[in-house]
């Protein structure tokens, strides 16, 4: 079944506390190529049948309501996953 | 405190002043809350955030706790339920608009329904924090601190994880500039809220949100062990009752 997926980031201006104790925790397991984090979310909106482009929008108004706060989060990404891809395959 | 918030009240007249007490699945403090509203001489109305009734109470607290375990964010779902459709349109309602206090994840719920600016991240620290914490009341003109004055300082609870007040220069700004911070934390910062922010408020006035905790210190015996003046014996603090006479006093008059 298909799926949009919605990426949800920290604003770049806003500490991410959480990406700041993973950036710390990776070189002390010998990870040490990697001079930030940031932490984000992912959701998976699941779609019965086909991905019309209502559904599309309906999925972006509700990634800028619910999904994001816009104070504090912005969403870098709304796409359908098309079940053949490798992503879908997951 | 001045004169004026010392003059004796008519306890049948405070008694007639009903407050709700929002509770959200995961509510924890609405209990506290309703108790703060009692022994301040008023009544308490439990409400239900599914319900599409305010039952005419005159004043909102929207409590502390984790409402739908601070799933997708801390407030975020409970801002879409239909109780507070009612309290966001009452809110805004002009010259006789429902005073709203919003404490620690009310607080949150009260920024994600854009009743208040900002919003909160994980303390700079990442810990769970739950200490006894100074604030000072920068506003006494609110509807939830009329009973203090400028400058006043408390000592209430403060417990959280996400408590760390964030917003744009140019909200912080503004703010500032219409005396819209009410709550300052006094002493080291416990979350690394901008400005040291603990509480702000609507541009009326009749909207509050804090993070600390002023329904934990109302009654002797069952707070704080230090109050503004210094130690007051073991769990005596009662700092944070005035909220809650504040608002009563308020809609007596």
């Amino acid at each position: 079944m298909p799926r949009i997926v919605v990426d949800v980031m920290p604003k770049p201006e806003i500490l991410d506390p959480q990406g700041k104790a993973i950036a710390g925790a990776l070189p002390r397991l010998g990870f040490t190529g990697f001079s930030g984090v940031r932490q984000g979310k992912r959701f998976e909106l699941t779609v019965d049948g086909e991905v019309t482009e209502e559904l599309l929008e309906q999925a972006r108004t509700a990634a800028s309501t619910l999904l994001s706060n816009p104070v504090i989060e912005d969403v870098t990404r709304v796409e359908v996953l098309a079940d053949d891809t490798a992503e879908g395959q997951q | 405190m001045t004169l004026e918030t010392d003059a004796p009240f008519d306890a049948p007249a405070l008694d007639s002043v009903r407050v709700g007490i929002v509770t959200f699945p995961g509510s924890l403090d609405d209990r506290d809350a309703a108790r703060a509203v009692r022994l301040a001489g008023g009544t308490a109305v439990p409400l239900w955030h599914g319900d599409h009734d305010l039952q005419d109470v005159d004043a909102v607290v929207v409590p502390g706790g984790f409402s739908y375990g601070d799933y997708l964010r801390a407030g975020a779902i409970s801002r879409f339920a239909p109780l507070m459709e009612q309290i966001t349109a009452a809110a805004s309602g002009g010259e006789r608009a429902l005073p709203v206090l919003g404490i620690c994840n009310g607080f949150q719920v009260l920024t994600e329904a854009h009743l208040l600016p900002g919003s909160m991240i994980k303390n700079n620290h990442l810990h769970f924090l739950c200490r006894d914490q100074r604030l000072r009341v920068e506003n006494a003109d609110t509807a939830w601190t009329a009973s203090y004055a400028a400058g006043d300082e408390i000592v209430v609870p403060l417990k959280n994880q996400d408590g760390q007040f964030v917003a744009d220069e140019r909200t912080l700004d503004e703010l500032e500039g219409e005396g819209r911070v009410v709550f300052r934390y006094v002493g080291a910062n416990p979350n690394g809220s901008r400005r040291d922010i603990a509480g702000i408020s609507n541009a009326a006035g009749n909207v509050v949100g804090l993070m600390p905790h002023p329904e934990h210190a109302v009654e002797a015996g069952f707070g704080p062990d230090s109050s503004a003046a210094g130690l007051v014996g073991v769990r005596g603090g009662t700092d944070g009752l005035g909220i809650f006479t504040s608002v009563l006093k308020k809609l007596v008059k």
